[in-house]
């Protein structure tokens, strides 16, 4: 049956009567900030009831590595490394390899319809979620920073720069993942992708770098969580040097909004197919 | 009553992935729906239906023609269909691990709510579909029928006027389903909300719908009110026999049978003039055929059988598209 006979059967039944084609109001459009916060809560809340046992995998996870290399290790920038190195990998764990995946079954199974038939801005969705899964990492963060201290007595004095660290690695490592879940054509990928960031950022951030051969270092320097992993490192020297370590941050602040925009643009290009 | 939600999707070869042919899911099809009117679409699976609700909602571009939804050029602004309609997919993933009450109100938040408005909307929706009890489970711990039933009610929330839904009652219990189509018939009542509802089943079309479009092979096959596609094969009856263990085929009148016949199982499902019905009922009831026989039933067609006929049977059916 057309279109045609169709609309005339309609047309007749309704009087003959050409209906004037008025457009609606359209409903109304949820603003970035209220949105984000809403998502936020949201996906902040998923935690209790599907995260908690993974948060506690990635922090046993560290804490277990700077075990390991207490008998490698002797001390040092080497342990200062280890130790920052475990800290940021709880974030890498969280924020890069559990986002994508999460990002990658939501667009995988047909998830994002949901968020994409609703009047948000793309940005919203991806910041949120980002925001939520940096905040996950927080405890563990904190408690492998602290563990590692105590197990190759550093001193806690500076820790208060993972209010910065954790943040501004959480960024760039949560927009590294959002973007490879929702670029990956499946689910599947998603996952690779995600545990192969998370190895990634195991090797090369807790290893101590200068016994890694040279082609290993310029793979360091790539990485987004080397220059939280280096911040939080020269805070645990006797005298460290601030200018360095806020360049470091700025790095990571850096990378952080490209990856979250890279992540907004893969949001959108998921969304609608 | 006025026919303002307008969807001319003509799609030509979607999403063709290399390996497999074209496949035409929306092939030049035409539905008008009328404002204040629940209209339904029926078809098999692969006829083109989600094909056209992604269109409708914004999700998926057509190649070519036109959906307007409430007098706004969907595929020249998809971005205002979120802000006209609610869509409600098949999918929960979204909100699996939320609580009911935190599902919709974040949804009623992401419809542009304040959060005193959302929380109130949310407490209404939940009160008026029986959802309080489970306020605080996550929609994952819920039984089938009432995370639908949650899902449901996120649609509902921050008022559309078109409602988009996609199977709304799988697994719903009668009680859930009568909250649906009771929040369904007080929307219509009161704010004149129009619904596209995607259904497989098609007892629920029959006692619900004011209309149907019968979808196959992305093309609109028919499209009436339900008495009036039952009307298309009203000349026949339905019989069902069962058969104890095989049919007996070796009875000549049964032989005869079995090629109009669908079987399933021990089932034969026939469509029949009423004299050949008639023939055939005392074919089997009586002589050899009798001992074989485990149940039968004669019944007047159902818009089961108009969807079998139509759309069931890959189109060749009753009614020329």
């Amino acid at each position: 049956m057309s279109a045609v006979p169709l609309e005339a059967v309609v047309r007749a039944e309704e009087g003959v009567v050409p209906v004037p084609d008025v457009a609606a109001p359209l409903g109304a459009r949820a603003r970035l900030l209220p949105a984000l916060g809403a998502v936020y809560r949201a996906q902040l809340s998923r935690a209790r009831v599907a995260r908690i046992p993974l948060l506690f995998v990635a922090t046993f996870q560290s804490v277990g590595i700077m075990i390991l290399m207490r008998g490698v290790v002797d001390g040092g920038g080497e342990a200062h490394a280890v130790v920052a190195g475990s800290s940021v990998l709880v974030v890498a764990f969280v924020a890069l390899n559990l986002l994508a995946q999460y990002f990658g079954q939501l667009r995988g199974d047909g998830g994002l319809d949901h968020y994409a038939t609703l009047p948000v801005p793309p940005a919203a969705v991806v910041l949120g979620a980002a925001a939520a899964y940096a905040s996950f990492t927080v405890p563990g963060t904190i408690v492998t920073a602290v563990v590692g201290c105590g197990l190759f007595g550093l001193p806690l004095t500076h820790l208060w720069v993972l209010a910065a660290v954790i943040p501004l690695s959480g960024a760039a490592l949560a927009g590294l993942g959002a973007a490879l879940g929702l670029l990956a054509p499946r689910p599947e990928l998603a996952t690779l992708l995600g545990q192969m960031g998370m190895s990634a950022a195991l090797l090369l951030g807790v290893l101590p770098a200068d016994r890694m051969p040279e082609f290993l270092q310029y793979a360091r320097d790539l990485l987004p969580s080397t220059y939280g992993v280096e911040a939080l490192a020269r805070t645990f020297a006797p005298d460290p040097d601030w200018g360095v370590v806020l360049l470091d941050l700025a790095v990571c602040a850096g990378v952080g909004v490209v990856s979250l925009a890279v992540a907004t643009w893969a949001y959108r290009r998921a969304a609608v197919r | 009553m006025r026919d303002l939600v307008k969807v001319y999707p003509a799609a030509r070869g979607r999403r063709g992935r290399p390996a497999t042919p074209e496949v035409r899911a929306s092939d030049g099809l035409g539905i008008e729906v009328g404002r204040g009117e629940i209209f339904g679409l029926l078809g098999p699976n692969g006829a083109g239906k989600s094909t056209l609700v992604r269109q409708l909602t914004g999700l998926m571009r057509p190649d070519s023609g036109s959906v307007h939804v409430l007098g706004h050029d969907i595929v020249r602004h998809p971005e205002r269909a979120a802000r006209l309609l609610a869509y409600l997919g098949q999918e929960s993933t979204a909100l699996d691990e939320l609580t009911v009450s935190l599902a919709v109100e974040t949804t009623a938040r992401l419809r542009g709510l304040e959060t005193a408005r959302a929380r109130a909307e949310r407490d209404d929706v939940m009160d008026e579909l029986g959802l309080t009890a489970l306020a605080s489970r996550p929609l994952k711990k819920l039984s089938g029928g009432q995370r639908r039933l949650a899902c449901f009610a996120t649609a509902l929330v921050g008022e559309r006027r078109l409602l988009v839904l996609d199977e709304p009652t799988t697994g719903m219990d009668p009680v859930a389903r009568r909250a649906v189509w009771g929040a369904v018939d007080r929307r219509r009542a009161e704010r004149g909300t129009t619904v596209l509802l995607v259904t497989h089943n098609v007892i629920e079309a029959e006692t619900v719908l004011d209309r149907v479009a019968v979808l196959d092979h992305g093309r609109v096959i028919a499209c009436d009110t339900p008495s009036g596609l039952k009307e298309q094969v009203a000349g026949e009856v339905r019989v069902e026999l069962v058969w104890r263990e095989r049919a007996p085929v070796d009875v000549p009148e049964v032989a005869a049978l079995r090629s109009s016949a669908v079987e399933s199982g021990r089932k034969w499902t026939l469509r029949l003039a009423p004299e050949e019905a008639r023939a055939a009922v005392a074919a089997v009831t009586g002589g050899g055929a009798f001992a074989a026989l485990d149940d039968f039933t004669l019944a007047t067609p159902s818009l089961e059988d108009v969807y079998l006929a139509l759309g069931g049977r890959g189109g060749d059916g009753l009614v020329k598209a």
